[in-house]
């Protein structure tokens, strides 16, 4: 398993050396959903705590970003400290609150819904901000590298997305493997015994919230700066909290793994799909979403553990 | 003015209040959350927009043949899908219907394309002027037929025996078991009348609002804010939720900006999930 690993991580560092400018952006974005099911997978995976409205902190981080940097000139990479303060924040006054009404399972998730939808029609009407009509970040051309300015050429990006998916990976390895990470299994499989075995759950779910919550916004920061446009509509819409669990529940809810085999798996079916139909001459809007639709519904139907717990028990 | 779109409102909440009916009889019966509701409803008003169309069909008059055939898909679905997920952990429910949330918006965006379709029959202009109050035909007579088909399901689960064979396995699962009812069928028919509740309140629907693919998830999100508010599980509190938020976003649209009404009722919906999340008019269980 490790080897497998490690050529794989082989293949992506060699990739842009083979790639053209298209299979780069297309792995970019792969990676960018391998990294936001990662942090997704902590609350939920890990914690058992369900959000469908994860879009609202990779928002937060895209336009707290975007805005310091427009507005007073921050580099992205020291923007990425308040915005994921401020994902964190918003995640856990969340918690919080819902931790202090009780507000569980079904209802918990429809209260992360409800935030999102909160945030996004807030951001819909801060003018400052560009409302729906949009925040653009200025474009430059450079070929060459500015980490600081978040500003360079593809391969850039296509390396930082990169960098941030392995380090996010060994990260939650550690947290898996730390009393934390234990305590959060417990609240997965039992709120009740965990809480008679003494585990403090509120701080337990807190920790996974904010965490979760700052890593997805370091996301939003690194796909502002990709993208350098933001539209609350699709930033904070619940079609992208659907877009960022697919992955991980394809590859499979709580494991390392699974969050990069689900994106492995599903943006190139995405992407051999539009080039077929595109290729017979089909209207072909919506036929992406369509079939991951039809993917998920395989998976939660015939492999609801996901993917990847299906292969290891193969290897073993 | 202000009078008018109180009546728009309570007469659209009518509908809603259908339209949440469906969603609130199914999690009252089974605990499973309909997460593709709106997109369900949303191929109801493709049905009636097409028999209109092609048909000349009156969507008052499809109304009926449209929630039949609703109620055979949400039977067939039950029995084929969603049966062994009843079982199942929450947040398995919930990505089932996502994932069939996904194929139904998607598939009527390929099918139908992104653009609005709306029906226009010739009365769509028509008003009734009533003392001070000017109200729109199509509306009134859309309420009308959303309160008669309320009160038909309300009479259906407290007079018939298999509406009270379906509260009794609602009440209690393994005692309805127990005595020899057959619990997966009614959980099927259950299904199919939740079904058929949105089937029809979507072809209703489809003579107010222009139909597009995008309409089924805002109308999902509609229908959570209703139940929630109202009391999931509880069908008086559908109503209830349905007339109240028709009323409150008619009102705040026209004294806020419209485009800000959707935002009174997240903030109704999370007050709601706080601090009374039986709802309204919910039991605390």
């Amino acid at each position: 398993m490790r080897i497998g690993l490690l050529i794989l991580l082989g293949l992506f560092l060699l990739a842009p050396l083979a790639a053209g400018p298209y299979l780069l952006s297309l792995l970019t974005v792969l990676l960018t959903f391998a990294y936001l099911g990662q942090a997704w997978n902590i609350m939920m995976g890990f914690a058992g705590q369900l959000s469908l409205g994860h879009a609202l902190y990779v928002g937060l981080g895209a336009y707290v970003s975007a805005a310091l940097s427009i507005f007073w000139g921050v580099p992205p990479i020291l923007g990425v400290f308040p915005a994921m303060a401020a994902a964190a924040l918003v995640g856990a006054a969340i918690g919080l609150l819902s931790f202090r009404f009780a507000v569980k399972g079904v209802h918990f998730t429809l209260l992360t819904i409800a935030f999102a939808e909160i945030a996004r029609i807030l951001f819909q009407h801060l003018s400052i901000l560009g409302g729906t009509g949009g925040l653009f970040l200025p474009v430059e051309v450079r070929s060459g590298v500015d980490l600081v300015h978040l500003r360079g050429d593809p391969r850039m990006f296509y390396y930082l997305i990169l960098t941030m998916s392995v380090a996010v990976f060994f990260f939650c390895r550690a947290l898996l493997a730390s009393p934390l990470g234990y305590r959060w299994l417990a609240l997965r499989e039992d709120p009740g015994a965990a809480e008679s075995l003494g585990v403090d759950l509120l701080r337990v779910k807190l920790a996974a919230i904010a965490l979760s919550a700052a890593l997805t916004a370091a996301g939003g920061v690194f796909a502002a700066f990709f993208y350098n446009a933001l539209f609350p509509d699709q930033w904070f819409g619940l079609g992208y909290s659907i877009e960022i669990i697919l992955a991980p529940i394809i590859g499979g809810l709580g494991t390392l793994f699974g969050p990069i085999l689900g994106a492995l798996l599903l943006s190139p079916l995405g992407e051999a799909i539009s080039a077929v139909t595109e290729s017979f001459g089909w209207q072909t809007a919506g036929i992406k979403p369509f079939c991951y639709g039809i993917v998920l519904l395989a998976i939660v139907k015939f492999l609801p553990d996901g993917v990847w717990p299906a292969i290891r028990k193969r290897l073993r | 003015m202000i009078a008018d779109q109180i009546v728009t409102g309570l007469l659209t909440g009518l509908i809603y209040g259908l339209m949440a009916l469906g969603l609130s009889v199914i999690f009252g019966v089974m605990r499973i959350v309909n997460f593709a509701h709106g997109e369900m409803a949303v191929v109801a008003m493709y049905g009636a927009w097409a028999a209109f169309r092609y048909l000349g069909l009156d969507p008052l008059l499809s109304l009926l043949p449209i929630a039949a055939i609703m109620f055979g898909a949400g039977y067939a679905l039950q029995r084929g899908l969603v049966q062994p997920f009843v079982s199942r952990p929450d947040y398995m429910q919930f990505i089932l219907l996502i994932s069939l949330a996904l194929i139904l918006t998607n598939g009527a965006l390929l099918v139908f394309g992104p653009e609005a379709r709306g029906i226009g029959v010739d009365y769509s202009f028509d008003s009734y002027e009533i003392g001070p109050l000017l109200i729109d035909k199509v509306r009134l007579l859309a309420a009308v037929a959303a309160v008669a088909l309320t009160a038909l399901l309300l009479a259906f689960f407290r007079f018939t025996l298999t509406g009270k064979a379906i509260r009794a396995a609602a009440d209690n699962r393994i005692g309805a078991q127990v005595i020899g009812l057959d619990v997966k069928k009614l959980y099927a028919v259950t299904f199919g009348i939740g079904t058929a509740c949105l089937g029809a309140a979507g072809t209703l629907m489809s003579l107010l609002v222009d139909v597009m693919p995008r309409v089924g998830p805002e109308l999902t999100l509609l229908s959570f804010v209703i139940v929630i508010v109202g009391g999931l599980g509880s069908m008086a509190g559908a109503l209830a939720g349905g007339v109240l938020i028709g009323v409150a976003e008619a009102l705040a649209g026209t004294l806020l900006q419209p485009s800000l009404k959707s935002m009174f009722s997240y903030g109704l919906l999370v007050l709601i999930l706080l601090l009374r999340p039986q709802g309204l008019l919910g039991e605390r269980n």
